[in-house]
């Protein structure tokens, strides 16, 4: 099924499996033990809890969701809601993909395989796929993000009953692991200028935005900041190469 | 308007998740494949794309700290702020170990709250 057939694409598609025990992985099997409690909290029941963690994956969109439920939106507003927080799914995709596909990869595969990317997804994979080869790098990224979905559905459904029971110092605790492991391994697995100024940009502009658009915060700190880290790497560099 | 409550069925809700959900997360997830299809590797337009996509996980992070959802806003603002500071310094001087970012990060979380609660 995979492009890369052959003992060896099956070898790089389990060592994409193996990141299930990486660290990643396991920061966010804490955020859906989070996200479970909050499903739980708001009364969702089991199934659908279980069914929103394959069908949507990312975890901002299922809290979004959530929330529009409990607020009692309506279709086409919650349909909104979460469209405008997904938006940010496009770029993330977008610079994931030629990372990972080769001349090669047929569309459809790369269109299947995209449902698994969110952001733990994206961070992984950029910070692991320049020791992969080309050839086997579709394998391994289809390795990891099946498996990743596959273990939190089956970690939502088994918690479910139990999760009400959380200290609430560690649950708090659960919800601050996420943006601090974010944060450091962006930080870490950026390699170009532009990247680390983006960050902090978009660190500044996060906040700034929310006070003038909530509803589009993310995508215009998102927009604005990248470009703005984009012209002034351009500048930077123009201005060193003179 | 027709919402989650609209329809007694058992299905009902999971047509809702599927429409308000699904088609709405990977709508742009199909549109990032087709664009991403576009772009050359090393291009400046991938450099700019890759920009747009750090900024806005950089945003989502200072969203999550700052306004938090859950058990995280009973800790006040400011010892949210000192451990993710803290967190980032000591991740930097470690040598870039992100273990030890978190690590110290979670430790000032828990520990000012231990002290201060």
């Amino acid at each position: 099924m995979i492009t890369s057939s052959g003992p060896r694409g099956v070898h790089w598609f389990l060592k994409g499996v193996r990141g299930i025990v990486s660290l990643p992985a396991i920061i966010l099997m804490s955020a859906f033990v989070g996200f479970c409690g909050f499903a739980v909290e708001a009364g969702i029941p089991l199934g659908q809890t279980v069914f929103m963690t394959g069908m949507i994956w990312a975890l901002p969109a299922k809290v979004l969701l959530v929330g529009s439920i409990l607020a009692g939106a309506s279709l086409p507003a919650a349909f909104i809601t979460v469209s405008l927080s997904s938006i940010r799914l496009m770029p993330m995709v977008a610079a994931l993909i030629p990372e990972i596909r080769t001349e090669k990869t047929p569309t459809w595969l790369l269109l299947l395989l995209s449902h698994f990317i969110a952001i733990t997804a994206y961070v992984f994979t950029m910070e692991r796929i320049r020791d992969v080869p080309r050839e086997h790098r579709v394998a391994f990224f289809a390795g990891f993000g099946i498996t990743v979905t596959t273990a939190n559905i089956i970690l939502v459904a088994v918690i479910y009953s139990t999760v009400a029971n959380l200290p609430s110092m560690l649950a708090g605790a659960l919800f601050f692991l996420t943006p601090v492991y974010f944060l450091t391994s962006i930080w870490a697995s950026t390699r170009e200028r532009a990247g680390h100024i983006a960050m902090i940009f978009g660190l500044a502009l996060g906040p700034v935005f929310h006070q003038v658009a909530p509803e589009f915060d993310i995508l215009y700190a998102g927009v604005v900041g990248g470009t703005l880290a984009f012209l002034a790497d351009r500048l930077w560099k123009s201005g060193a190469g003179s | 308007m027709i919402g989650y409550a609209t329809f007694d069925a058992w299905w009902w809700p999971y047509v809702f998740i599927a429409i308000a959900g699904w088609l709405a997360t990977d709508i742009w997830r199909w549109l990032g494949v087709l664009v991403g299809n576009r772009l050359k590797q090393d291009s400046a337009a991938l450099t700019w794309v890759r920009a747009v996509a750090t900024a806005l996980l950089a945003a989502v992070i200072a969203k999550l700290i700052l306004y938090p959802t859950g058990e995280l806003k009973n800790v006040p603002m400011a010892l949210r702020l000192i451990a993710v500071s803290i967190g980032f310094a000591a991740f930097l001087l470690g040598g870039k170990r992100i273990w030890i970012g978190i690590a110290t990060a979670l430790s000032v979380l828990i520990g000012g709250q231990l002290l201060f609660g």
